[in-house]
């Protein structure tokens, strides 16, 4: 039995809007094993991005228990929760989000930044990197010179350079072509091999079939939540 | 980590480098504008308090009264109230230091085919010592000269310039002064402007008791215009001034309640009022100056803001990699911080050039002093982080959805 690395019990999460309190999520619970390869499903409205963002710390839930890897991420403060986005989570989004100024290096080092590396460092750990997602001939270059499918493997890169356990990917191919989408899957699907734990949210099938474990969301509550029969193999 | 952001900081500037240039314009102007006010400032106060030593130090000036003809009042000095002994009797009072009668007047000097219309001063060699002046070359003349009234004179720079030029020495030449012939003794050392503008090397001095009976002969034997009188030192100079009145008058045989025949100037009171001026006058340039700087630190604020809103997204992104708030808001703070101490350096030099400039085009004196640009620059700084501040902390306070959301 691997260990949970996502317990989630009793999650709530209300909206305050100018109408009234708006519940998005309703008494989720979730346990994510380390490891997992996770799609979450759901129509827009759904409730799967704000989990999602619950998931990455970037919001916190207005009632019930996150523990990420056993720790309950209730209790911590702001700068905590940086560094747990900084250190055990890497995130992947649909519109890449990279900085146009910088270059790919400097795009990928920027986690590192805030890790407090020191420049060679940084820039040895990212040039790594960038080899892997095979960018390596593309250090210096802007990200506006590279196409799409490219500079999602720069996000993917910049995600993983601090050695996260977890990579949350929003809609990572939901801006690409359906084969570039599908080299972008493969890179995940090498990434969970080597044991990292991935969670991918995505209303496509096709991406959903990577996954291991498929769980959909409809109006804030968990609807289906099954292991995946037929593995998209890699292509 | 530093360094690292300083080089964001100086990538995220260089990537609107128009905007950059004019937001650090406004620094530049308001610095520049600081260091050169308070050079130009420091300048003149600088100049008066040259001129004000050039005067002597603790001096009062015993003037005689007017005096009135047929109801026709001449103006202060021009009776004959103060004599010798009134001059001799201010010596001997605790308080006093030195003396010297004085008596002056204008008159047309003559050398071989030159001619010149100065102002002759006729006093004791202690005048010299009261007045803190040398001579350049030649010697001073002495108390044996005063005795004698020898026709013996010695003559400032400009005089020298007007009546010999550059190509003969003075020293052992005879001038006519009012057709009498007086030999030159020595050149007295360049003092340059009185703190009301006069050229004070624009004179002649001769023995007072020769001016007297040569030059100006007074009806009253022993009469003087003025005398001069320098307190021991600073802190007796209240006192002085009152021993000075009391006792002239008494000399005087003046009763209580009516006007003397003489009046007392405090010219260190005169002096000081003059760098007062001079020193509000800077002060007033300084903070006009200010104000360009404040103008200058809004601008970085109104920037900084159109800056955090349109990279709002950055910033997100930068949260959701792991940034807390204080890296967020340090990173904007030190582009505040950048912007404004480049504008600075910038403005500094460029405060300097213009300090030079207006020293050579107006000839005004400048002091560029290294507390000015320490203020200057420590005021840059400040301004930075103060208006750099307000837009940073809204940086760093902004959520990091709503911030990843933004388009």
């Amino acid at each position: 039995m691997t260990k949970p690395v996502i317990e989630i019990a009793g999650l709530y999460k209300d909206y305050d809007t100018p109408a009234g309190v708006f519940p998005v999520l309703k008494d989720v619970n979730l346990t994510i094993d380390a490891g997992d390869y996770v799609a979450i499903m759901g129509p827009s409205g759904s409730g799967k991005s704000t989990f999602m963002n619950i998931l990455g710390c970037l919001d916190r839930p207005t009632k019930g228990e996150y523990k990420l890897d056993g720790q309950s991420v209730k209790s911590l403060n702001g700068n905590e929760l940086a560094k747990l986005r900084n250190k055990t989570i890497g995130f992947v989004f649909q519109g890449f989000n990279l900085l146009s100024r910088s270059s790919l290096l400097d795009n990928v080092s920027l986690p590192l930044v805030y890790a407090s590396d020191n420049k060679s460092l940084r820039d040895e750990k990212s040039k790594k990197l960038l080899e892997k997602v095979g960018l390596g001939q593309y250090l210096n270059s802007k990200p506006n010179q590279i196409s799409g499918g490219q500079q999602q493997r720069v996000a993917i890169a910049r995600a993983l350079v601090n050695q996260p356990r977890i990579i949350l990917a929003d809609e990572p191919t939901g801006n690409l072509d359906s084969k570039t989408s599908e080299e972008i899957m493969d890179l995940f699907n090498a990434l969970n091999k080597e044991g990292i734990t991935i969670i991918v949210v995505t209303h496509e099938n096709d991406i959903a079939d990577h996954a291991s474990r498929q769980i959909r969301f409809l109006d804030g509550k968990i609807v289906e939540d099954r292991r995946n029969k037929k593995i998209k193999a890699e292509a | 980590m530093f360094f690292s952001m300083l080089s964001e900081a100086w990538h995220a500037m260089s990537a609107n480098r128009l905007r950059t240039f004019l937001t650090m314009l406004g620094m530049v102007i308001g610095v520049g504008a600081v260091v050169l006010m308070m050079a130009i400032g420091e300048g003149a106060q600088q100049a008066i308090k040259r001129s004000i030593d050039s005067m002597g130090s603790n001096l009062f000036v015993v003037l005689s009264g007017s005096s009135s003809t047929s109801g026709s009042r001449s103006g202060s000095g021009n009776s004959s109230a103060l004599n010798i002994n009134d001059a001799n009797a201010i010596g001997d009072l605790d308080d006093i230091g030195a003396i010297a009668p004085i008596s002056t007047g204008n008159a047309q000097i003559i050398y071989s085919g030159s001619n010149w219309n100065t102002s002759i001063v006729g006093t004791t060699p202690s005048y010299f010592s009261i007045r803190g002046w040398n001579v350049d070359s030649g010697n001073l003349f002495t108390d044996a000269d005063i005795r004698s009234a020898s026709r013996v004179a010695l003559v400032g720079k400009t005089v020298v310039e007007n009546v010999f030029g550059d190509d003969i020495d003075p020293i052992g030449k005879t001038i006519r002064i009012k057709k009498s012939p007086f030999l030159i003794v020595g050149v007295l050392e360049g003092k340059g402007q009185s703190f009301d503008g006069r050229d004070q090397d624009d004179t002649i001095i001769v023995p007072i008791t020769t001016a007297q009976r040569k030059l100006f002969g007074n009806q009253i034997p022993g009469s003087v215009r003025m005398i001069m009188a320098q307190a021991k030192s600073e802190k007796y100079m209240g006192v002085a001034e009152d021993a000075i009145n009391d006792l002239v008058r008494q000399r005087h045989n003046i009763r209580e309640n009516t006007e003397s025949d003489f009046s007392v100037r405090n010219l260190t009171a005169m002096a000081k009022t003059a760098s007062d001026t001079a020193k509000t006058m800077s002060m007033l340039l300084g903070a006009i100056a200010s104000i360009s700087l404040l103008v200058g630190g809004i601008g970085i604020m109104n920037i900084m803001l159109v800056s955090v809103t349109e990279r709002t997204r950055e910033i997100g992104i930068r949260m959701a990699i792991g940034a807390r708030e204080k890296d967020i808001l340090l990173q904007f703070l030190l582009e505040a911080c950048v912007i404004s101490i480049v504008g600075c350096v910038i403005g500094v030099g460029l405060g300097l050039g213009g300090a030079l400039l207006v020293k050579k085009m107006v000839g005004a004196e400048i002091l560029i002093s290294m507390q000015s640009i320490v203020l200057a620059f420590s005021v840059a700084a400040s301004v930075g982080v103060f208006f750099g501040y307000y837009p940073a902390s809204k940086a760093a306070k902004l959520h990091p959805i709503e911030a990843l959301r933004y388009q």
